[in-house]
This record gives structure tokens, C-alpha cells and sequence, in this order.
């Protein structure tokens, strides 16, 4: 499969009196199908691998490469793009809008992107709620859902452009161990299923367990 | 997009009723305050302008030159330093000489009405009672043509001054006060001693008390012959079919010639510069209205941001830009100021109207005056627009530093 996101040799280091490394020397490919579980202490430094994974913050050194092109030369508005049209994030609490119910959430990327019309919109938005389980639920507001449904409206919202990549912060940390297999089986689905590259971080084994790779890390740095 | 964006900005909005509802508060009663203010100062401003030029001659020529007439040897070297002592002016008969010409040449220019007139001061006597009055000499069918009096005529007409040359046309207030009616007869004493009866054959009204109670119009012929004058007249009034153009003319005219030719700007300066004055007050506090009513939006959108911090955030990572989410905290602006103008606007439409029944007495005036009020659509384009800027601008701050949110850090404290 294409290789989805790259890393080489990536460090992010935080300027200021007391200079704080949050990731160093990272590499790391994942191509398009698989699924890679990164897991490691608290504070260790896995969502600022994945910030970096998702153009949402810059390497101190090191590249990026996304869908095989470098990302060095981006810029604010290049980077917001990219994240648009090949990445969806996935965030530990859901981080729904709360003004706008479910399906209004999952169709705020394709409104921003602008391909399709408002009809085609709100069906796909439909559709893929409903592939989650969530058809009843399409236009109740964030406070109205339970966590488990919460973060499905979440992982549809970061499908809704159809990305290359996913990224998921710790999606089943909020959760239950019933809406949390059920969560695990979805983000798997992703990679397995639809071909998208996933990066998941977990604390959970069982769920590292299923990934088709583990990625530890310890201080910034990936374990070998 | 834009759409998607406004969207977001009413919901953010509607989310925080109470607080948006208090800062549109703010921008309605801004932008009627502004508006009705304004309307009432314009359409006053106006009024008074309005009554100046049509009321007034636009132009005067009056028998009076702008710089005393050089001595020759000034006039032979003109960079000299000349200096005559005990110099007595020629007694000169006053007027305007060859004023028929003068007029001639008038009225070559097109649009321009011109009529001579012999002013002077006159005493009125009837039935024991005397009052001094201003006494004008006129040609009444081209003195119609430049003056509105006709418009104010109550009793009779001017025109009939020229059919009947001991006619008199008076004010009503005069002859009031003088137990005066149309038909009495009225001896009227001149500055040379020449006595004379004329005949009350018109009044007129024109609400202006000092005017109604102190001018008389007679025909020109009679006033040079009482005056001792004959074939003199002092002013030519002048109408212009674009008042705006009397200040130039009236230099032209001056040039061409040399008898003091004032235009109704100069003659009112004073007035003009008061108005203006006037005007600058009035926008500084009507603006300070508004500004209040900035800082009640920028006082919610700040909140909205502050408290909207996660949800920047998480539209970043959606991919929207830095300028989507300035383009969002200015949308609120925008909402704000333009539901604000909507009602602001009605509310002032609201208040202009009970403006205008607003009735009282102006010194000076015997007419019971309204407020005149401008309600041209530049008003409701001026206060619109300025409310809205005001908007805008208390928007942008706030807009400004919801585009620099960065997600990351955000994220990390939330995460
Ligand atoms: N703004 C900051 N200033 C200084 N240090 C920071 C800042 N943000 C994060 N850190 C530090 O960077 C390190 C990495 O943080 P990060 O959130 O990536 O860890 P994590 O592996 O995701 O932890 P968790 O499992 O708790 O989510 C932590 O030690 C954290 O204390
Ligand atoms: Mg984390």
C-alpha cells in the first residue's frame, strides 16, 4: 500500500527559559491499511508526535512527508488545507461543537471544503453516521449523546472528507469497556476495511494488542 | 463559505443570548440615536440654509465698493510708499450708476434673474401712530422673479404696484399693529422731508415678525422721486438657478463691475461656520453613543473567544485557516451591527417621527415652527454605515486574536 505519513528524524523542541524536548528523533512510516498503536508513559510525548503527524504543529528538525510530498515548504494556509482534504482528527473527550448536533458536526468539513452540495452533504453525513450506528441519534445535540456515541459522531466528523490519515488521541479513554470495544473496532475498520492509515494512541494493551504495529515511547523518544 | 461562516458566528452568538441581546442593545439605541440626532441636525441645518437662499437673494450688488477708491498718485505707483494727509473724499451721490446696463449685462448670463431695487428709511404714520419702516422701491413684476414674497402674500398683490403707483404692500404684523387693513391709507414721511400717501393694496405674512412689521414695498419710481434720486438705485438682487455657484459669480460679477457684490455664503459666514461647529458637537456625542455600543461588542465577542478556545482548536485541526476563524469573530460583528442597524433603524425611524410633531415658538418667529428633519437616505446610509464600522472595528480586535489561537497549545492543555 502508499505510504500515507513519514517521518524523518523528527524532534520538537520547546524554546523558553526552561527548553523542554516534547519529541526527538523521531522516524516513522505507516502506509495506507495499517494500523499503528502508539502507547507509552503519560507526558511521554505521544499526542505532540501526533500533532506533528497532523501538520497541526512544526518540527524544530526534521521532515514530514504526507502522501509522499514534503511538508517543509507549507504554509499556514497549505497546512490547513492538507489537514482538510488528507487527515482527520480524532480527540480523547470527542471535542464536538456544541451548538450544531451530530450530523451538523460531521458536516462542518465538507461545508468548509465545498466540494458537494448542501443535499449531498447532509446524505453523506447521514450515511456515515448511520455506518456508526448512530442514525437515531443524527440531530441530537453533543450534550445529548453519551460518550460512546459522542466519540463515533467524532470518528464520522473526521471521515467526512474522506481522509488518508486518522489520527486518534486515546479515543477510548472516556469510555466504558463496551463502548470502548466498539470504538476499537471501528478505528480498526478504518485501516483494515477502508485502506486509511491510522495512527492510534492507547493506553489500553487489548487494543495495542490488535494494531498491526506498536510504537512505544519513552521521553520523546520511539522505543526500538 | 461566507455562509458557513456566519453560521457558526449565530450560533456562537445565540449561544450567549443574554449578552448578545445587551450588546445589540447597545447598536440599536446607538444607531436611532444617531440617526434621529443626526436627521434632526441635517434636516435643521438645511431648513435654515434652505431659508437663507430662498428667502434671500443668493446675490447682492450693493452701491458700496470692497477697497476705498485709490487716490491717482496711489494708483500711478502702486508699490510706493504714499502717504496724503487731510484728504476730504468727493461728496458723491450714492448708488449704483448706470445700473441699467449693469443689468443688461446681467442678464446675459444664463439662469440669473436680476431686479434693481431703492431701499431706504421711511417713517409710517396712521391715525397718531408713527413707526419707522424700511421702504422698498421695486419693479414688481421683475422683483417676483427673485424674491418669494409673492408665496407670502395674504392680501392682494404685488403686481398691482405697477398698475397703481400709490400703492403700498405691507406686512401683516405692521398692520397689526398700526390697526392697519387693506384699502386704508398710509403717510409715509422719507429721509428728505417728502411726505407722501399710499394706498394699502397688498400684506403678506412671511412669519419672520421684524420682517413683517417693518417692511413696506412701493414701486421703484416713487421711492427715487421721494428719496430725491431719481434714475438711483442702491441694490440688484440677484437669483441664481444653482446657489452653490453665487460665491463665484459673485466674484465675476465684482470684477466685471466693481460695486461690492456679496454672495449669500459671505453674507452668512457666521452662520455657516456656527453650523458647522454645531455639526461637529453633535457627531461627537452622537459617535461617543456609539462607541459605548463598541465596547459592548467587543466586550462579547472577547467572551465568545475566550470561551471558545477548544472549539478553535478543533476547527483547526478540521482545516479551517486562521482567516476562517477571523472571518468568524468578525461575522458576529457583522450580525451584531447589521440586527442592530435593522432595529436601530426602525427605533429611529420611530423617534424622527415623534420629532417632527414636536412644535414650538422660535424668538423672532410668529409662526408656530416643527422640527424640520432630513430623511434622505444619506441619513440612514451615514448611521447604517457608521454603525456598522463601529461593528467591525470592535470585532477585529478580538477576531485578531482568535486567528493567532494556536491549536497546539490548546490542545495540550485540554488533552
Ligand atoms: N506548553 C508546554 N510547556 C512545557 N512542557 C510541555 C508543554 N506542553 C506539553 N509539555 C510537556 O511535553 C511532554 C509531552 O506531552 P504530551 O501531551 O505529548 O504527552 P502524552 O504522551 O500525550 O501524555 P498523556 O498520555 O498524558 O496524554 C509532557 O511531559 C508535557 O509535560
Ligand atoms: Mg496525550
Amino acid at each position: 500500500m502508499a505510504e500515507a505519513i513519514r517521518l524523518e528524524h523528527v524532534t520538537r523542541r520547546l524554546e523558553g527559559e526552561v527548553p523542554v524536548t516534547l519529541v526527538s528523533d523521531a522516524s516513522l512510516r505507516i502506509d495506507g491499511g495499517e494500523c499503528v498503536a502508539i502507547t507509552g508513559p503519560s507526558g511521554s510525548g505521544k499526542s505532540s508526535l501526533l500533532y506533528l503527524m497532523g501538520l497541526l504543529d512544526l518540527p524544530s528538525e526534521g521532515r514530514v512527508w504526507l502522501g509522499g510530498a514534503d511538508t517543509a515548504g507549507y504554509g499556514e494556509v497549505e497546512r490547513s488545507e492538507a489537514r482538510l482534504r488528507t487527515i482527520g482528527f480524532v480527540f480523547q473527550s470527542h471535542f464536538l461543537l456544541p451548538e450544531f448536533s451530530a450530523c451538523e458536526n460531521v458536516m462542518l468539513p465538507m461545508r468548509r471544503l465545498g466540494a458537494y452540495d448542501d443535499a449531498t452533504i447532509r446524505e453523506r453525513a447521514r450515511v456515515l453516521l448511520g455506518g456508526l450506528g448512530l442514525e437515531d441519534q443524527r440531530d441530537k445535540g453533543p450534550r445529548q449523546l453519551s460518550g460512546g456515541q459522542s466519540q463515533r459522531v467524532a470518528i464520522a466528523r473526521a471521515l467526512a472528507n474522506d481522509p488518508m490519515l486518522v489520527l486518534a488521541d486515546e479515543p477510548t479513554g472516556n469510555l466504558d469497556s463496551v463502548a470502548s470495544r466498539n470504538v476499537q473496532r471501528t478505528v480498526l475498520a478504518l485501516a483494515h476495511e477502508q485502506g486509511r492509515a491510522v495512527a492510534v494512541v492507547t493506553h489500553d494493551p487489548d487494543f495495542a494488542a490488535q494494531a498491526d504495529r506498536r510504537v512505544r515511547i519513552v521521553d520523546g523518544r520511539i522505543q526500538p | 463559505m461566507i455562509r458557513l461562516l456566519v453560521d457558526v458566528a449565530a450560533r456562537h452568538l445565540l449561544a450567549r443570548r443574554r449578552q448578545s441581546i445587551v450588546s445589540l442593545l447597545g447598536v440599536v439605541l446607538g444607531v436611532s440615536f444617531f440617526l434621529s440626532i443626526s436627521a434632526m441636525m441635517r434636516g435643521s441645518e438645511q431648513d435654515i440654509i434652505h431659508r437663507l437662499v430662498d428667502n434671500a437673494p443668493h446675490i447682492t450688488i450693493e452701491d458700496d465698493y470692497r477697497n476705498p477708491t485709490l487716490q491717482p498718485v496711489s494708483q500711478l505707483f502702486p508699490d510706493a510708499a504714499v502717504q496724503l494727509r487731510h484728504v476730504v473724499p468727493q461728496t458723491e451721490t450714492r448708488g449704483i450708476r448706470g445700473y441699467a446696463q449693469i443689468l443688461d449685462f446681467l442678464r446675459r448670463t444664463p439662469g440669473l434673474r436680476a431686479s434693481a431695487v431703492l431701499s431706504g428709511q421711511a417713517l409710517a404714520s396712521f391715525a397718531g401712530k408713527d413707526r419707522a419702516i424700511g421702504l422698498y422701491g421695486i419693479v414688481a413684476s421683475e422683483y417676483a422673479q427673485v424674491s418669494t414674497i409673492r408665496r407670502y402674500m395674504v392680501r392682494g398683490s404685488l403686481d398691482e404696484l405697477e398698475a397703481n403707483p400709490n400703492g403700498i404692500v405691507i406686512g401683516d404684523e405692521l398692520a397689526r399693529r398700526m390697526s392697519l387693513s387693506m384699502g386704508d391709507n398710509l403717510r409715509i414721511a422719507s429721509t428728505t422731508g417728502q411726505v407722501r400717501t399710499f394706498k394699502i393694496i397688498g400684506l403678506f405674512h412671511t412669519g419672520r415678525s421684524d420682517f413683517d412689521a417693518g417692511q413696506a414695498f412701493v414701486a421703484l419710481k416713487r421711492v427715487q422721486s421721494m428719496l430725491d434720486r431719481p434714475n438711483r438705485i442702491n441694490t440688484i438682487v440677484i437669483k441664481l438657478a444653482d446657489p452653490n455657484a453665487a460665491r463665484t459669480e459673485a466674484a465675476r460679477i465684482e470684477q466685471r463691475v466693481r460695486y461690492k457684490t456679496v454672495s449669500w455664503q459671505e453674507r452668512s459666514e457666521d452662520l455657516m461656520s456656527a453650523l458647522a461647529i454645531r455639526s461637529v458637537i453633535m457627531y461627537a456625542v452622537v459617535g461617543a453613543v456609539l462607541v459605548v455600543a463598541a465596547f459592548g461588542i467587543y466586550n462579547v465577542i472577547s467572551t465568545v473567544v475566550l470561551e471558545k478556545q477548544r472549539d478553535i482548536a478543533i476547527l483547526r485541526a478540521m482545516g479551517f485557516q486562521a482567516r476562517d476563524i477571523e472571518g468568524m469573530f468578525l461575522a458576529q460583528g457583522a450580525l451584531i451591527g447589521a440586527v442592530g442597524n435593522v432595529f436601530g433603524i426602525g427605533l429611529g425611524c420611530g423617534l424622527m417621527a415623534g420629532l417632527m410633531r414636536i412644535h414650538f415658538r422660535v424668538p423672532g418667529s410668529t409662526d408656530v415652527n416643527y422640527l424640520a428633519i432630513d430623511w434622505s437616505l444619506f441619513q440612514f446610509v451615514l448611521a447604517g454605515g457608521v454603525a456598522m464600522l463601529a461593528a467591525m472595528i470592535a470585532a477585529y480586535l478580538p477576531a485578531r486574536r482568535a486567528a493567532k489561537v494556536e491549536p497546539v497549545d490548546v490542545l495540550r492543555g485540554g488533552t
